[in-house]
């Protein structure tokens, strides 16, 4: 049980790993890391789903009988590209910030902005 | 060409987007985004008369048997939605060429149509696919230009609302990707209508009620449902004041349709209310947060704040229609969902002319402005009443629908808190009302025009949709029925 599901465990744990970060660090660029572990986990989830043991790539060989499903790292190859992208305007929105609030801490952005009020 | 009408809706937003960047200058682009949005609407309105007429619309990508390739699947529901989009989105625009002179810098211009034309295509993209994935991408791709969007605000704090927006639409869209994985792992399909087949079989199993949860609270977020509405009230302050009407009529309904969508038609009603105890959750989450964000609207300084407050609100009151349950309850809803996105939309654009004239939206500024935009406010306090449910605007039908709905249901308590809800926006109204039309106009400040046409016409089109569907309410109520029953599997 617990041994042959270990791949799932691998989620879970990254999963986990990635959310504490994203809700206990502070640090604008610490958060975005969390998400992409956060994000990571799933991707692996979907890839591990859908392999087969002892199956390969779907390409006709002679010979072969089994084959992992293609779907879902298709469709996690788009994922990946989404995750990229996020990561890219999250770090973009953190230079922006650092530049109009001249720091990378939630605390302190949430101190200046309460100085506005 | 009518048969690709499905496509065509998402594909013309989408490709016109990055056409944008080959015109540079500002005025050109505005109308061909324009025009673009204006040809949206009119597939929208097309695509609505054909299903009232003959039914679900079926569109197949590329000619691929679903459920291998990815389906377009245009019922009731969907039209009503991709109308409600495009329609505020291409009257919004109008006055977005004189809008962002003050609020965005001039080399920003074009990359601002860029991104609100992605984010419209995004938005009709998840509501008219049928592919589970589908939307999970179009949910990013509208939501990746919002942050963005969100970031061009003139206010530092509006980069800070971007990230914090960036970090909850992030999780949540995670969470509804977590689902469908788990959906396709038992089920091994990601069309909606097939997974809607197969689920039945496996449904007791605990990695569908997994999926099931994932799905809920990654949607939920995204629909800034109490309690987890925080990233919404500072988004829609610092964005820039079009992108704010844009969003305030359409980002959160796009959630609720899936929501919709997700909860009756996928999992099916039977699954859906017994596996989560789902009416009593929205029930009690519905109802606090009508009266926490109303209370808290109540207290705000920025009206553009206010009015965010009040959007959290009015999204409470849809999800009570759904927790209701009934064919006239998800009614209520999907009719509050049309009138909620025309007066928000008419009453954020007002606020964003108060914007260009003043460059303030701070309740103490609104001093005598009655006098002084005469226009613009009377605009204010029509959407107002409307917000609030005064008879002969569109906000009294659908509380009136809400209220039958609790009636027979015989759920009284409720319905007299529905009604203490909206004295709570009787209160929220009434301050920005005292400060236009009983203070005294700010000293040194006489000169203060009415702002110009290209405000006035676009929101007074919305004031005029607000009277004309709280008379005629025949188009609203047919639609929004023949979706409800649908949706419950009644015929008609």
């Amino acid at each position: 049980m617990l041994m042959g599901l270990y791949n799932y465990w691998v989620v879970v744990v990254l999963m986990m790993i990635g959310f504490y970060i994203v809700i206990a660090h502070g640090n604008l660029i610490k958060k975005i890391v969390g998400l992409s572990i956060f994000q990571t986990s799933v991707f692996i989830f979907y890839i591990s789903m859908a392999k087969v043991d002892g199956g390969t790539a779907p390409i006709l060989v002679e010979g072969i009988k089994q084959y992992s499903n293609p779907l879902p790292h298709v469709l996690i190859l788009t994922a990946i590209v989404v995750g990229i992208a996020t990561t890219a305007v999250g770090l973009a929105l953190a230079v922006r910030l650092k530049e109009a609030y001249g720091s990378i801490e939630e605390e302190e952005i949430q101190k200046k902005d309460n100085l506005d009020c | 060409m009518l048969t690709h009408l499905p496509i065509l809706q998402v594909i013309v937003p989408l490709m016109a987007a990055p056409l944008c960047l080959l015109l540079t200058r500002s005025r050109l682009v505005w109308l061909f985004t324009l025009i673009v949005s204006g040809s949206a609407f009119l597939i929208s309105i097309l695509l609505l008369q054909q299903v009232m007429a003959t039914g679900t619309i079926i569109y197949e990508l590329g000619g691929w048997n679903a459920p291998w390739g990815i389906e377009y699947r245009i019922d009731q529901l969907n039209a009503l939605l991709l109308l409600i989009i495009s329609g505020v989105s291409t009257v919004v625009l109008l006055a977005a060429h004189t809008s962002i002179q003050e609020e965005i810098p001039a080399d920003r211009h074009t990359l601002f149509y860029v991104l609100y034309l992605l984010s419209l295509a995004g938005m009709l993209g998840i509501v008219a696919t049928a592919d589970a994935f589908n939307v999970f991408v179009f949910l990013e791709i509208s939501s990746l230009s919002a942050y963005a969007l969100i970031a061009l605000g003139k206010d530092r704090r509006a980069l800070w609302a971007s990230y914090q927006y960036l970090i909850m639409g992030t999780i949540g869209a995670t969470f509804i990707l977590i689902g469908i994985g788990l959906m396709y792992q038992m089920t091994g399909t990601l069309n909606m209508y097939d997974l809607s087949q197969r689920l039945p079989e496996v449904e007791n199993t605990r990695t569908v009620f997994t999926a099931f949860c994932f799905v809920i609270v990654g949607l939920c977020l995204k629909l800034a449902l109490f309690p987890l509405h925080l990233w919404l009230p500072n988004a829609y302050a610092y964005a820039p004041s079009i992108v704010t009407a844009f969003f305030a009529a359409t980002a959160t309904k796009v959630a609720i349709y899936l929501l919709i969508r997700f909860t009756f038609s996928v999992f099916g009603l039977s699954f859906s209310f017994t596996a989560l105890p789902l009416q009593l959750l929205f029930l009690v989450l519905g109802l606090s947060g009508i009266f926490v964000a109303s209370t808290a609207a109540i207290y705000q300084t920025n009206i553009k704040h206010l009015f965010a407050y009040s959007s959290i609100a009015q999204v409470g009151y849809m999800i009570v229609g759904i927790s209701v349950s009934t064919v006239t309850g998800l009614m209520a809803t999907l009719l509050h969902m049309f009138n909620h996105a025309l007066m928000k939309s008419a009453l954020f654009l007002a606020l964003g002319a108060v914007m260009y004239r003043i460059g303030s939206v701070k309740l103490n500024e609104f001093n005598g402005l009655g006098r002084q935009m005469p226009y613009t406010m009377a605009a204010i306090v029509i959407g107002g009443l409307s917000l609030i449910g005064v008879p002969l605007t569109v906000g009294f039908v659908s509380k009136w629908y809400l209220l039958i709905a609790l009636i027979e249901k015989g759920w009284w308590p409720v319905a007299v808190l529905i009604l203490l809800g909206s004295l709570l926006a009787v209160v929220y109204v009434w301050r920005l009302v005292e400060a236009a039309y009983f203070k005294p106009p700010i000293a040194g400040r006489e000169t203060i025009k009415e702002a110009p046409l290209s405000f006035l016409i676009p929101i007074w089109i919305l004031v005029s949709a607000n009277i004309y569907f709280g008379i005629d309410t025949r188009l609203s109520i047919q639609v929004a029925q023949a979706a409800s029953q649908s949706l419950f599997g009644v015929n008609p």
